[in-house]
């Protein structure tokens, strides 16, 4: 948005402070540039309280036609960039049509804002949330400014969590059996689980578990699906004979997870599977892949 | 081809040596600047290094102890938390980050061992986690190095009885778990090498497993480090388990390996009081496995430890060892049908080795191995194998050896049973090792039943066993045995005469199925033997020698003459003249008469009837006429016979030198030096006489046909005897001249002589005087004719008679009125 001040040398400079920007937990999030900023952290039904103020370039003055602030929360599909779904908007009007002449603060706050989806990055789709201050004026355009915030909710331990378990196998070839002690996992957790191996007739080489994402997006026949690997995570070096049983410990922090995202405004999705894959020696897979709920729990700490 | 893989090997071992080096050294860059995410990624790069699948398991182990060095510094570097600021418990979970599974358990293994020592966790849940981890790798090479090097690092941290990781929550039997379950993941990961990779090169693997052993073999000495591990635990938990896995592995490589392993590592009182569990996994081995190495390993271990100490003896009893072990050879020999019958024996040999060790007593222990040998032999007419021969030739030998008395051996019922399993060849050279033990140790053997049993067992000497054709044998070898069967004989010795008769009996029935090639080794042995019998006889003569007892010198000589008789089938008559003669004179001794008639009766039959050869007949008479001469015993009558006889065949041998000789020599029949000796001096002129004549003869025959003197020391000879003789003095002395002519006047000189100092009364130092005058003038006179021998031995005699002169004393004085 620097770019707007310089194109069009804006008359003023608005800044933005959240009251409790201090104490506040600021996490990094990547801008479109691609360089990260820290942004303040919130949570649904928060207030998300503030300052703004509107400091008019010295010996210029702001004729405007009224001064607001949005929150927004959106939603961009990159193959519609630019287009905005909004699917939380709130406005606070913070001025009457006017000038200003002098540095001028409004304080601002939205109270317990249902901020339900979480702040999203992903391969096709983003989900942010924005504050937006506008400067309406009637002659040009408007004189906006944005401020991002982060928005991360937190979910409480599942009351049923099962372990996946499974046998499966390819007819007098390979029969596994594994288990994953749990169905949700939260984003620190660690995936214990083990693999059984009730037949070998194959020659494996290695077998992995993978952590796999995958987003879809749009709907219907415009259905997007972009999958991506985060994690490949070795388990098992060699060939293993029947009745092996090999263990799996796997730690996600290391690996850069969301939590599981179902069908976010019926925009998108974002789900997780861990993917059990065997090479043999002719480096031929064989793949069973699992879908995971990956949630964000309250860290204690 | 081969070398090309050699030479891959090198490059690619070169290849990984160089990779570890390079990512070594950014780590250590990393630990120097205390940078522990760097160290942590480039000694997960340098561990990557060990992924390879492509080097042998030499190469490889080149490889890990790199890696292993490198680990050591980097375990410093975990140790200190004040460098990396991580606690240890974020440590253990952040090296679990890592992405490939060989990196990140070895990296594992080295923080656990940190882990341990800082003791914020019990040991036991740290070595059980790395222990279950580690399961991920399941390449049988990699493996293994990686559950060495676990097995390594954790070595000094076990919770054992005494050691600081010991605590309440943790105790001895968590170190024992961890390293039975390290143990039986090692060997399960060792036994599938065998199955991995193309079947052609199934021996190269085999080798390469060998040289892997060491590392699951490891796991057991670790155990039998334990300070923990006593009798008890030992009985209940680890025994039982390291055997379960043995057994259950089903590799022939590895349960021969490990049960060697077992039977090494711990110690033997262990062993003895596990003994049944121990013996119990033997028959559900795999049927191929070398068991009998293994168990003959654990008898010997046993028997040194039972040799070691008198302390431990009863505990052997107490256990039952023998029984147990017995039994569990048998199991073994049943369930192993394939065994060749070497290895069933070799194990016979080592339980009896141990019976020897541990129940030196206990005879009847090593019957029963003997008889269990007989049983599995029973199957096979004889043995062909040359190493199950030699086995059972050591069988045969333990006892022999432990108890330095065959008469020990003997009371074995089943060892001549076992003997008769051996093929001839070496049923004879067990026979000469029994024969030698006795000479070694000087054994006596002095029952007719010990006897009856010992020729049992050596009768591959005493006989023929079958229809072996003579030619095969080796004359040499074949005299040397039937010389130790002599020697044997006279061993045989009891002080009572009556067993003793009894002993020699025995021998005698043994002895006379030998066939004629034996009879001339073993009959003389058996004959002096009986002589000795009768001379002890006739030593405490007068006294209880009744008639009913069956040691009688009389049923001795009947026996003698039998034995004598057998002989004629050889036919080996010059034997059995001697033998006779020997007879004749012992009994001579005894005062028998019609006894020492009746074997010289026999001997002149044989002389008549069997001695053909002329060199055989010369000195067969001269055996006869030199026994005769010493005879007392006949009267007048026999006496005149049997000389007569005597000196008829003396005149009738071939050679005319034969026949002087002879003759001369029949002198002595009618002057014997015994107080009441014979003394007919007429006997013994016509006697002289008579070779005279002979020797004439033959030198007359010699000079017809050769032109040439003939026997001159013939005369000489006879000479020698005239003189002894010779009652009318004058008349030898005409016959002197003769005689000297002939050149033999020396020998008569010296006959002269012998009688001389004999104290013959005709003979005076007159006539020597005169002889030895004549003789040196007829010598001067001659010299022309000169022939060396009569000089010499002229000139021996002159310096006999100067010598005695010098001597002095009554020969001396005798001796003084001769000039020389």
């Amino acid at each position: 948005m620097n770019y707007l001040i310089g194109a069009f040398k804006p008359s003023c400079n608005i800044s933005i402070t959240f009251s409790d920007a201090k104490t506040r937990k600021q996490v990094p999030l990547k801008k479109e540039s691609g360089q990260a900023v820290l942004v303040p952290l919130f949570q649904s039904q928060e207030n998300i309280s503030g300052k703004i103020n509107i400091e008019p370039i010295q010996g210029k003055k702001v004729e405007h036609n009224g001064v607001k602030v949005e929150l927004l929360g959106q939603i961009e599909m990159y193959f519609d960039r630019g287009n905005f779904y909004d699917f939380t908007s709130l406005v606070r009007e913070l001025d009457v049509p006017g000038d200003i002449y002098e540095r001028k603060t409004y304080p601002f706050e939205f109270s317990t804002v249902e901020m339900p989806y979480e702040t999203y990055n992903g391969v096709n789709v983003r989900l942010r949330y924005v504050l937006k201050v506008t400067i309406s004026r009637g002659y040009g355009s408007s004189i906006v400014e944005y401020q991002d915030f982060v928005v991360r909710n937190f979910s409480p331990p599942p009351s049923i969590n099962n372990s996946i378990k499974m046998e499966v196998g390819i007819e007098d070839c390979l029969h596994i059996e594994f288990e994953y002690n749990k169905s949700k996992y939260h984003l620190k957790d660690v995936i214990i689980g083990k693999i059984y191996f009730l037949l070998v007739r194959i020659k494996i080489k290695n077998m992995d578990l993978e952590i796999r994402r995958r987003e879809s997006t749009g709907s219907g026949p415009n259905t997007h699906v972009e999958t991506e690997t985060l994690a490949k995570f070795e388990l098992m070096d060699g060939a293993p004979v029947r009745g092996e049983s090999i263990p799996i410990r796997l730690f996600l922090s290391p690996y850069e997870l969301t939590p599981t995202h179902r069908n976010i405004n019926n925009k998108f999705s974002v789900k997780y599977y861990l993917n059990l894959v065997l090479v043999d020696e002719e480096d031929r897979r064989y793949f069973k892949q699992q879908e995971i709920t990956i949630y964000r729990l309250e860290e204690t700490s | 081809m081969r070398s090309d893989v050699i030479g891959d090997e090198e490059k690619w071992l070169a290849e990984g040596i160089a990779g570890i080096q390079h990512h070594a050294f950014y780590m250590h860059r990393a630990l120097d600047a205390n940078n522990l995410r760097d160290a942590l990624k480039f000694s997960a790069l340098m561990l990557s290094e060990l992924r390879t699948s492509r080097l042998s398991p030499h190469k490889y182990y080149d490889l890990y102890m790199r890696a292993f060095d490198e680990l050591r510094r980097l375990e410093m570097f975990f140790k200190d938390e004040s460098r990396h600021g991580v606690s240890i418990i974020d440590l253990y979970e952040l090296v679990q980050h890592a992405g490939n599974i060989l990196p990140r358990l070895y990296l594992l293994c080295t923080v656990g061992s940190v882990y341990i020592k800082s003791k914020e966790a019990p040991a036991k849940d740290v070595l059980k986690d790395l222990v279950e981890m580690c399961r991920g790798v399941q390449h049988p090479i990699r493996g293994l190095f990686l559950r060495s090097y676990l097995s390594q690092v954790s070595r000094d941290k076990l919770p054992d009885i005494g050691s600081e990781y010991e605590g309440d929550a943790d105790t001895v039997m968590d170190a024992v778990d961890f390293v039975l379950q390290n143990f039986t993941e090692m060997n399960k990961l060792w036994v599938r090498m065998q199955y991995q990779g193309p079947g052609h090169v199934r021996e190269k693997r085999e080798k390469e497993r060998s040289e892997l052993r060491d590392l699951v073999g490891k796991n057991l000495h670790v155990l039998s480090q334990i300070e923990g591990v006593e009798l008890e635990m030992y009985k209940a938990t680890v025994l039982p388990r390291v055997l379960e896995q043995v057994i259950n592995c089903k590799d022939e490589l590895a349960q021969y390996y490990l049960m060697d392993c077992i039977i090494q590592v711990f110690p033997d009182e262990y062993h003895l009081q596990t003994l049944e569990t121990l013996l119990a996994a033997f028959p559900q081995l795999q049927p191929t496995v070398d068991i009998k190495t293994v168990l003959s390993q654990l008898m010997e271990r046993l028997s040194n430890y039972a040799a070691s100490s008198t302390d431990v003896l009863p505990e052997f009893l107490q256990v039952e060892a023998f029984a147990k072990l017995s039994s569990a050879i048998g199991w073994v020999i049943e369930a192993q049908t394939d065994m060749p019958i070497v290895g069933a024996i070799s194990l016979y040999v080592s339980l009896l080795t141990f019976t020897l060790r541990v129940h030196p007593d206990r005879l009847d222990y090593v019957d029963q191995v003997l008889g269990a040998c007989v049983k599995k032999l029973s199957g096979e007419t004889k043995l062909e194998d040359r190493r199950a021969t030699k086995q059972v030739v050591a069988l045969l030998s333990a006892p022999l050896e432990k108890y330095d008395d065959i008469v020990t051996a003997l009371t074995l019922s089943n060892y001549p049973r076992v003997m008769d399993y051996l093929d001839n060849g070496t049923n004879k050279v067990m026979a000469m090792v029994i024969i030698q033990s006795i000479m070694k140790n000087n054994s006596c053997i002095s029952t007719a039943d010990k006897v009856e049993v010992l020729f049992e067992l050596i009768k591959g000497l005493i006989k023929d066993l079958d229809s072996t054709s003579a030619d095969e044998l080796d004359e040499e070898d074949f005299a040397d045995e039937q010389n130790s069967v002599a020697r044997l004989i006279h061993m045989l010795y009891n002080d009572d005469p009556e067993e003793m008769f009894k002993i020699l009996c025995t021998v005698k029935k043994h002895i006379m199925n030998g066939g004629s090639k034996r009879l001339p080794f073993t009959v003389p042995p058996l004959i002096l033997s009986a002589l000795k019998l009768v001379r002890r006889l006739q030593g405490q003569d007068g006294e209880v020698v009744g008639e009913e007892m069956p040691a009688t010198p009389k049923k001795i000589f009947q026996t003698l003459n039998q034995i004598i008789e057998s002989l004629s089938s050889v036919p080996s008559p010059e034997l059995a003249l001697r033998l006779y003669l020997e007879c004749a004179e012992a009994a001579n001794d005894c005062d028998l008469e019609p006894v020492a008639y009746e074997f010289f009766t026999q001997a002149f039959i044989l002389y008549e009837e069997e001695v053909a050869d002329s060199k055989a007949q010369v000195t067969a008479i001269h055996l006869i006429i030199g026994t005769l001469q010493r005879m007392n015993v006949f009267h007048v009558e026999n006496r005149d016979t049997l000389t007569h006889k005597a000196t008829g065949y003396s005149a009738k041998l071939l050679k005319k030198p034969d026949q002087c000789r002879a003759v001369y020599a029949c002198s002595h029949l009618f002057w014997v030096d015994d107080q009441d000796g014979v003394k007919d001096g007429e006997r013994v002129l016509l006697c002289l006489k008579r070779a005279l004549r002979i020797a004439n003869a033959a030198q007359q025959m010699a000079s017809a046909t050769r032109g040439s003197s003939g026997p001159v020391t013939l005369f000489v000879e006879i000479l020698n005897k005239s003189v002894v003789f010779d009652c009318k003095f004058e008349d030898s002395h005409s016959k002197l001249r003769v005689l000297y002519d002939l050149g033999l006047t020396c020998e008569l000189c010296n006959r002269y002589l012998y009688y001389f100092e004999k104290g013959n009364p005709q003979i005076t130092s007159a006539a020597i005087q005169g002889l030895v005058d004549l003789i040196k003038n007829e010598m001067q006179g001659d010299s022309a004719n000169a022939n060396p021998a009569p000089d010499a031995f002229f000139a021996s005699t002159l310096r006999y008679i100067q010598f005695q002169k010098q001597k002095g004393g009554v020969m001396g004085e005798k001796y003084a009125s001769i000039k020389v």
